[in-house]
């Protein structure tokens, strides 16, 4: 491969109006128009903006600890067979590559003079980062996140609140994520003047897809010089979590140009996708809109949104960005699905091997790639270098897992 | 003209503004919910703008959207929302549908918009559907003779108001503040600033929703705007009450008096 082969190339972006071929676009009330347009206005500006950049790479390097390390990770590939390169984002600042968009979207609130955030959260991943840099920013915040979920993720209730965040319980609808996102939009169109909802992830109505994986998208330009530094060329494939995808498409942008790198998106297949209990929007759902995009949704027959399922609280989520769906639809990327138990078995199977405790998310990707690794072996007639995104670390799902496994200790 | 016009050229006529009332269909019941709006008509509401449930309702507040789970946790489907519409439009007063985007389009745009016109539909508001996203329903609604209702807000840009009435039919329905759905203690400020600016640059009658819940207030949107939308206040006569007896009798006192109210413009 020639030299001018391995530099790298600009990736897609959307067309002025946000639309990622047949999916993006703005699906909102026009209250929230102006609102969009001045993001759209000011993240463009930002991202010509020298200075902009440079305050954006300082925060990245001084206090979310990146870039993130390319490891090697051998007693993994052997038991893969295939050569394992994991991006650690697990070792950034708050546990996970989310720091990255919380960093960017808090330094454009600044410059659009606003004083207050808002955010949705799952597993609260997103509102402990929301609230990490309202803090950083000293700026108002205030996160919602379903009924069910501040029950079933108290400690994350208790992060929030340590670092300064209102933590407001959403009752209505089936008091998880997607009615987190619908509240934080209802206050977002009251609140517009001040606020900035702060999306968690690479959906929404435009700006917020293509905005978001620009925050984020240096995962990918760091992995790729990485692994041109420490293999001499290109991976075989880049693997991720596909939820909303905002890890996955930080690690994809850089090599969508590369047409030799395969791409895939492991997505939560629950129970299993036939069992209709899942969160598989892309493997398992079908076009159509939703929180203000057109994207693959989880949906029934007349179009309401069906309930997701996953063991994984931050891909229990019944849409994904539309750029996912707009690379799917080319091809260019590979979507599939991924069982609990499989990614569980992953979990188990990086503990064990490397020392290190993937976030259930991050699991999934390991487990697409144990089954990924032996076809494409048979493929290439040779061991394939893959590149997975680990995108977060297991603090936050060690009770989940210990559940999971049965290895807790019975309440005394 | 169509018959939404032809409601608001006799209100004008007679000095006074048009009440559009709003049910979200299937709630109680399908059948409950064709009661509910006829006595609504009864008691004096000129327009039935019939809400198609939706799982994620961003631009209503709490009270339409524990309706809305009442009413698709009983099952309804879009379906029963055109027969819902035909039942009143079979009472003489126009019926307009307001729907989140994602049921009509998993319904097939121009499908949904035939199907409406041959229920005796007028037209669609379409909270979370703006112009620049609309060619399928624009193409729809011209093909199938529907009128088009999309928002105007106090923060829209004179050149997005200029633009989105540009491609309103029928009416164009004015957010009174920058909000969700649901009554208030005062009307809004910035409604009678919208509505001048929306007058500059269209023709059409206008309607005021969010926030009006009684008769005074009715008054005082009837006293700028061309018709008042009121839809939380009437919803919760049906969630309040113990009985659907006593809920359809709050409905018609409630309806009765907004009908006052539009007719006693404040000015």
């Amino acid at each position: 491969m020639s030299a001018d082969a391995l530099a790298p190339v600009a990736g897609p972006q959307p067309d002025s109006a946000g639309h990622f071929g047949r999916f993006g676009g703005r699906f909102v009330p026009e209250a929230l128009v102006a609102a969009l347009d001045e993001l759209d206005g000011a993240w463009r500006t930002a991202m010509a903006d020298e200075s902009f950049q440079a305050e954006f790479a300082a925060l990245l390097r001084d206090y979310a600890a990146t870039p993130s390390l390319l490891y090697e990770a051998r007693r993994f590939s052997a038991k893969v067979g295939a050569r394992v390169l994991l991006k650690r984002e697990d070792l950034n600042h708050t546990g996970a590559h989310k720091v990255r968009n919380v960093l960017g979207q808090a330094l454009l609130t600044k410059r659009m003079g606003k004083t207050r955030v808002i955010a949705e959260t799952g597993a609260g991943q997103h509102g402990v980062a929301t609230a990490t840099a309202a803090a950083l920013f000293d700026l108002e915040c205030v996160v919602y996140m379903g009924q069910v979920d501040t029950e079933r993720q108290a400690l994350n209730v208790a992060r929030m609140r340590m670092l300064g965040a209102t933590v407001v319980p959403v009752t209505n609808g089936s008091r998880t994520l997607k009615d987190a996102m619908n509240e934080a939009m209802r206050d977002w169109v009251a609140n517009v003047d001040e606020t900035h909802y702060l999306i968690g992830t690479a959906a929404g109505p435009h700006p917020f897809p293509a905005m978001v994986r620009d925050f984020v998208r240096g995962i990918g330009d760091e992995a790729r010089q990485q692994c041109l530094d420490l293999t001499g060329g290109l991976p075989d494939a880049v693997t991720a979590c596909v939820g909303g995808g905002s890890n996955a498409l930080g690690i994809f942008h850089a090599f969508v140009p590369d047409e030799a790198v395969r791409l895939y998106g492991f997505e939560a297949g629950g129970d299993g996708v036939a069992t209709g209990r899942h969160a598989a929007s892309i493997t398992g759902g079908s076009a159509g809109v939703l929180h203000g995009t057109r994207t693959y949704v989880l949906q029934d027959a007349d179009g309401q949104t069906l309930e997701s399922h996953s063991i994984s609280a931050g891909l229990d989520y019944p849409g994904v960005g539309p750029e996912h769906a707009w690379l799917h639809d080319t091809g260019r990327a590979q979507y599939l699905p991924v069982t609990d138990d499989e990614a569980m078995a992953a979990f188990e199977l990086l503990c064990r091997t490397e020392g290190i405790i993937p976030a259930i998310e991050s699991a999934h990707a390991l487990a697409g790639t144990v089954g990924l690794a032996p076809k494409l072996a048979a493929e290439l007639g040779r061991e394939p270098t893959i590149v997975v995104n680990l995108s977060g670390r297991g603090d936050k799902d060690v009770h989940t897992a210990g559940d999971y496994f049965g290895i807790l200790d019975k309440e005394r | 003209m169509s018959r939404i016009g032809v409601a608001f050229d006799k209100a004008r006529a007679d000095g006074r503004a048009v009440l559009v009332g709003c049910m979200p269909a299937g709630f109680p019941t399908v059948e409950g919910s064709i009661a509910a709006m006829t006595a609504m008509v009864e008691a004096g509401v000129d327009v039935i703008e019939v809400e198609i449930p939706y799982s994620d309702p961003v631009m209503d507040g709490p009270v339409i959207q524990q309706a809305s789970d009442i009413a698709l946790a009983g099952g309804v489907r879009t379906a029963d929302t055109m027969r819902i519409v035909e039942a009143v439009a079979a009472t003489g007063a126009p019926v307009v549908t307001m729907t989140y985007w994602n049921p009509v389009e998993r319904y097939g745009v121009d499908v949904f918009a035939r199907d409406l016109a041959a229920a005796g539909g007028t037209g669609l508001i379409t909270p979370d559907l703006i112009p620049d996203e609309a060619d399928e329903w624009l193409a729809a609604s011209d093909a199938h003779g529907l009128d088009r209702t999309f928002l105007v807000s106090p923060s829209s840009t004179d050149a997005r108001l200029a633009m989105t009435v540009e491609h309103c039919r029928g009416f164009v329905y004015a957010t009174a503040v920058m909000g969700v759905t649901g009554a208030r203690a005062r009307t809004s400020d910035a409604a009678p600033t919208l509505v001048s600016r929306a007058r500059a640059v269209t023709d059409l009658p206008i309607g005021v929703g969010l926030g009006v819940g009684t008769g005074a207030q009715a008054g005082t949107v009837a006293g700028y705007a061309d018709g008042v939308i009121v839809g939380s206040a009437l919803v919760r006569c049906l969630l309040d009450a113990p009985t659907e007896a006593e809920g359809l009798a709050a409905l018609r006192t409630l309806s009765a008096e907004l009908a006052e109210g539009v007719r006693n413009p404040t000015r």
